[in-house]
This record gives structure tokens, sequence and C-alpha cells, in this order.
């Protein structure tokens, strides 16, 4: 008897089931395995349902690097209906090969171009819009409020500015900049930022599309900046042998003054120790003056795969993700900036500080591990990292770059 | 009766031949799906570019000229002969560690357990636990080389260290193993040779070289086999400890390989093929010597 009512309960949830998958069930992958953004894409998801009540959400989470090799295999294999993924170049071979669809249609629908602007250039290849971006966070040089007013140092302004105040930090036994480069990623920070003040937007865009050899004299430009800081021994010792976590701990000791970094920084900062009132944020100081201010602000989005099964409901989705509320709900949680310009600001003092600071932008650089290919991009950091122990090898790390670049954009 | 005779009668007839190749079928089909058709492929796969999801393009030799220009290559090809020349050391190593625990002390199966310790526990641990020993600030080992010299040296973000540092922490758990083999290797020594041996005044290091070491050979050669492939393959300790860093200088060609076809920075499946297969020769070079050495040694018995 209660073998038999099992069985049908079991047999009439199949059904329901089955019927659920025809009437709007979209299946969305991403990579949210860390306790804050699932929480976000959770709340996400929530309000999603609770406003679009006939379509079931389906939601695999993948953890955040088996994702990068999963989403090669499942665009293929078994696309889902949406998924998440990043903007620049870093989509592109996904685009190239076609298998992210074309979503120019839910931008012009939903007046996103006007909305989602500030993200506009790098969610776009050959004039279509290929996903919608719904979060991105602020760099710049989170620095020792109280080390700074008791060495008498403002916040530098341009380029002469900070040397003078890395001298006055070195001279008082402090390493002006903390930063820990094993993990490679945290130099091409400080590659960027130098080729956006020194260079500009477009020329930076130039060499990471390929455009311009290594061994173009403005590329070296940018790198006897860097030696200005390299070679008096303005970065903390060993800093090939740590991750940027590990020198965290230097800055909250006092041992180093600042650290150029994503806006994630402050949360670890604040973990190990440093309160609100001594932490400061300050924009990367100019250098060529005249040169737009630009900025780094990666950018992670959703995009609908070529071969999912149900692209009406993606779209709604995708939509709704791109509306002001949810990205104002959902950025409060991640504690990260809204790309969209209608939403709320966010009420924390370095994120409205970066907000300002984004808003305000000539353009945002995705950063160079997504603006540069790849196989670019690897090469070119281990030369950054390369470049920061051995200040004087420059030619001939450049060479190798050149070479690389030859080969990498045939 | 006289029905049943026929195939009763072939069977029979042939038993002998067809039962050992019944017997060998299964391994001899794992072997060519697991590894002989993957060589194929890995071979076939060398000639492409491919990105692994696109199509692919026969580019011919292209990736084994491109690899010949690549500095990457070389240094990792210096840095895995390097692998190849320390970690023999391997060998003597736990010939001495075993020769040592050769002995009846109350408590000696615990000691025993605990060389061997190293060789239990996961590479990855191995990595990580050294990575902290050399860590700067804080490991034992910086500290130790602080306190000798007065300044501090981070092993593995320099250059001129790091290939040594990783191969020191390979040492360990290689060590374990081939004090294993030989302390097998130990408890079947003929007890009369060495009897007798002591009889004409043979002590010492003419004992060990003339009587112990030889009756040791198989011992010696299994653990030259498993060292050798060993630091061929040396792959985790590498990802674990440094990725290959700093700027490529600890790089290995099974590394390399794995960084260039399956890594976030690579997917250039053909280019990745290109460097297994001369991974694949340089030990087919290895694998060619002990495999004549053991067929001449199975035509000597």
């Amino acid at each position: 008897m209660t073998l038999t009512k099992a069985l049908t309960g079991l047999a009439l949830s199949a059904f329901l089931m089955g019927t659920a998958a025809f009437a709007g069930e979209i299946t969305i992958n991403s990579d949210q395995s860390d306790p804050t953004p699932k929480k976000a894409m959770e709340e996400l998801i929530a309000d999603f349902q609770a406003k679009y009540p006939d379509i079931t959400v389906k939601w695999n989470n993948f953890d955040h690097e088996g994702y990068k090799a999963a989403i090669r295999n499942f665009l293929t294999a078994d696309p889902p209906d949406v998924a998440a993924w990043y903007a620049g170049n870093r989509m592109e071979p996904f685009v190239k090969a076609g298998l992210f669809e074309d979503v120019s249609d839910v931008w012009a629908a939903n007046g996103l171009d006007d909305q989602l602007k500030s993200a506009a250039s790098s969610m776009t290849i050959d004039g279509k819009k290929w996903g919608v971006p719904y979060t991105y966070y602020q760099w710049g040089i989170y620095y020792r409020k109280d080390l700074f007013e008791q060495n008498g140092i403002t916040a530098p302004k341009n380029w002469a500015e900070l040397l003078g105040a890395c001298e006055k930090l070195k001279a008082a036994g402090i390493a002006p900049f903390a930063i820990g480069t094993k993990a490679l990623w945290p130099t091409a920070g400080w590659f960027d930022y130098l080729d956006l003040r020194v260079n500009g937007y477009e020329f930076h865009m130039d060499l990471t599309a390929g455009k311009i050899p290594y061994t173009d004299p403005r590329v070296k430009a940018v790198f006897e900046k860097w030696a200005e800081l390299v070679k008096p021994g303005y970065f903390i010792e060993n800093h090939a042998a740590i991750d940027w976590q590990d020198a965290i701990p230097q800055m909250v000791q006092g041992k180093a003054a600042m650290y150029l970094m994503g806006n994630f920084a402050v949360a670890t900062m604040k973990d190990g120790g440093l309160t609100e009132d001594q932490i400061g944020f300050m924009q990367f100081p100019e250098i060529t003056a005249g040169i737009p201010m630009s900025e780094d602000a990666p950018t992670d989005t959703f995009h609908i795969p070529a071969g999912a099964k149900n692209k009406a409901d993606a779209k709604t989705f995708l939509a709704y993700l791109a509306s002001p509320e949810a990205q104002a709900k959902m950025n409060a949680t991640l504690g990260q900036l809204p790309v969209n310009n209608q939403a709320a600001k966010p009420t924390d003092t370095f994120l409205e500080a970066g907000f300002t600071m984004l808003s305000n932008a000539h353009a945002l650089a995705q950063f160079y591990d997504r603006d540069a290919p790849a196989e670019m991009a690897k090469a070119g950091m281990e030369g950054f990292q390369e470049f920061m122990v051995k200040p004087d090898d420059l030619d001939r790390i450049l060479e190798r770059l050149e070479k690389i670049r030859a080969k990498v954009y045939k | 009766m006289p029905t049943n005779s026929q195939p009763a009668g072939f069977w029979k007839r042939n038993q002998m031949k067809i039962a050992p190749y019944v017997f060998l079928a299964p391994g001899a089909l794992m072997f060519l799906i697991y590894v002989l058709i993957p060589i194929v492929q890995s071979i076939w796969i060398s000639f492409q570019d491919w990105d692994g999801l696109g199509p692919k393009t026969w580019v011919g030799l292209a990736n084994y000229v491109e690899l010949l220009d690549d500095d990457t290559f070389y240094v990792a090809l210096k840095n895995n002969l390097l692998w190849l020349g320390l970690y023999l050391l391997a060998i003597p190593m736990g010939l001495a560690a075993a020769l040592f625990l050769n002995q009846n002390v109350w408590g000696i199966r615990l000691y025993k357990s605990l060389f061997f310790f190293p060789f239990v526990i996961s590479q990855v641990v191995v990595g990580l636990m050294f990575t902290w020993f050399y860590a700067p600030d804080f490991g034992l080992f910086s500290q130790a080389i602080k306190w000798l010299t007065g300044s501090e040296v981070a092993i593995l973000a320099d250059e001129r260290y790091v290939t040594y540092g990783i191969i020191a922490a390979g040492l360990w758990p290689q060590t374990a193993y081939c004090m294993i083999l030989y302390l097998t290797g130990l408890n079947n020594l003929n007890a009369e040779q060495i009897e007798a041996a002591r009889m004409d005044n043979a002590r010492g290091w003419r004992l060990l070289r003339h009587v112990i070491l030889p009756q040791l050979a198989p011992a010696t050669f299994i653990a030259m086999v498993v060292t050798v492939i060993g630091a061929l393959r040396s792959f985790d300790l590498v990802s674990i400890m440094t990725a290959g860093g700093p700027y490529g200088s600890s790089q290995v060609l099974s590394y390399f390989m794995y960084e260039q076809a399956l890594s976030e920075y690579g997917y250039r499946m053909g280019y990745g093929a290109a460097i297994a297969v001369v991974l694949f020769l340089i030990m087919m070079v290895f694998i060619t010597l002990f495999i004549v050495r053991m067929i001449a040694q199975e035509r000597n018995r």
C-alpha cells in the first residue's frame, strides 16, 4: 500500500518536473563558489522567481577555478541557457567560435546602451553586444592614513608627489608599497595603471590588442617610470615568494604603507585588524599631464550560449539582471559596484569613492589579463614580475615579449 | 557423443595456445585504450593548431619549429636534466637510510614507519610544507639562513635556487621510497654469503661494496627506474610550490605542457601535444635502456 503511494508520488513529481521543464525553465551555470557571491546570486534568483513565477530557474554553481575549464566543455556539449563569464577579450574566443548569442536586442529594448554605458565598449565585439554586465569594482591605491599623517604626507596627486612620499616613507623605515607577485596578476595592475597614465587608454588598448610592439619606445617609457619605484627599493622585499594576501600583514604591522589593489583588498585589510579610519583610498596619480584618467574595472557578466534551449526566458533573465533594482541589491551584498548608472549608490566609503571615480573615468580597462589574449597575458605578467626583480634586464624582457606578441597575434 | 567431439576437440587441441591470449586480452585491451591510442592521438594533435574548441588545422611541423625557438622550452629542458641528475641522489640516500634502519633495536618498526612517512603523504602536502619551510619572514629554513648569514633568502622567489629548492622537497619522499625498496632487499640477503665473507675477514666498506651491493642489484634497478621516471614527470611539486615561477625559471617539461595545453592561459592543444611528444621521446630513451636490460637478464636466467 505504502509502496504504491510512494510510487505514485514519485511518478507524479517526475511528471510535474517534466512539465515544468517545458513551461519556462532556464538553467544558469556560474562560478559564485565563495560565500558572499553565492548569497548574492541566491537573492538574485529568489527575486527573479518572485517577479516571474512562471519561469523556473535551475542554477548550477561551479567552483571558481574549475569553471574556467568547465565552460569550454559545457558550451559545446551541454549548453545552459545562461552562463557567467567576463567582459573584454576574455569573451572573445567564445564569441569568435560562435558559442555566445548576440544580445543586442536586450540592450536596445531596455535602454541599456544608456544605463550600462560605462561597460558598453567592453561588451561589444563587431558592433554587437554579447552579454550583460552586472558588477565591477575599482582599482586604486589603498594606503595607511595614520602612517601618512605621522610622516607628514598628503595623498599624492602626481608622479613627483608620489616619489616624494615614497622617499619619506623609505627614510622612515617603511616600505612604500606592499605587493605579492607569486600569482603574477598583481604586477599587471601596476603595468595597466602606469601605461594608462603615461600613454593613455587608447594606447593601452592598442597594445593589448597587439597593434603595438613591446619594443616601442613608448612601452619602454612605461617601464622607466616603473623603474623609478623598483630601483630605489620602494616595493617590499621577496614579493615574488608571496601571494597578494601575504603582503597585507606587512601593511597591518605598519611595515608597508600603500597597496595598489582592487577594492576586495579592503575586506582583507579589515580582517587583519585595520580600522576604516586607518585605510585611505586614492586614485592612481597623474603622470603625463593632460592625459584623461582611465581606470581598471574588471567586469563580471552573464551571457546566453548560442546552443541555449530557452533563449526567450534567458533574455528575460538578462533584462532583469541589468535593471537598476537588481544590480543595486546584488552589489550591496557583493560589496561591489553596480554597472547600471541608475542604480542606488553604495553606502560604503570606499565603494562610494570608487563609484564617483569610475563614473567620471574617461574609459575603463578590464585588467591586463582580460584585455590581452590569455597567452600574451601570461608571458607579459611573467615579464613584469621579472622586471620587478631584475629591472636592469628590461631590454631582454621586452625583446622576449615582442617575440611572443609576434606569435600570439598572427 | 560423436557430435560433441568436434568443438571439444578444437578447444582441447588449441587450449594451450589460446589460453594465454584470453588471459592477456583484458590487460592488452586496457593498454590499447588507455596508453597506445592516446599516444598516437597526442602525436597526431601535435601536428595541428587547435584550441580544443574550434576546428583543427594541420600545421605540419610548425609546433616543433616554434618549440625549438621557445626560450621557456630550453629552461624547462635544463631543469629536467637538473631534476634527473639530482633526483638520483635519492638512491644512495635511501640506501644509507635503509642500512641505518636495518638493525634490531627496540621500536625499530616505529622508526621505519616514520622514515617511510613522507612517501605516504600526498605530494601536494609535501609541496605545501616545503613552501612554508622556505617562506620568507616565518619559514623555518629562511629563519635559519638569516641566523647563519644575517640576510634572508627567499628560495622559491630566486631563480638561482628555486629548482634546487623544489628538488630538495622531491627528494624527501623519493628517498623514503628508495629506502623501502632497499629494506626489502636487505631482508632477502643470503646470510651464508655474508657469513663466508666475514670469515674471509671482509667488513665495513668492502663487505658492503663487494658482497651486499651485488645482492641488492635488483632493488637498485627498480629504484633507478622509479627515480628516473619520477624525475621526468615531476609536476605536482612544481605546480604547488611555484607554478613554474618566478618568471618561468622553475619550469619543467611536464608543467610547461600542462600550462600551454590545459591552463587558463593556454589551450594550445597542438603545442602542448608537441611538448608531450618531446617528453615522451626523452622518456623512451630511458625506458628502452631499462627494457633492454630486463630482457637481457631474463635471457641469462
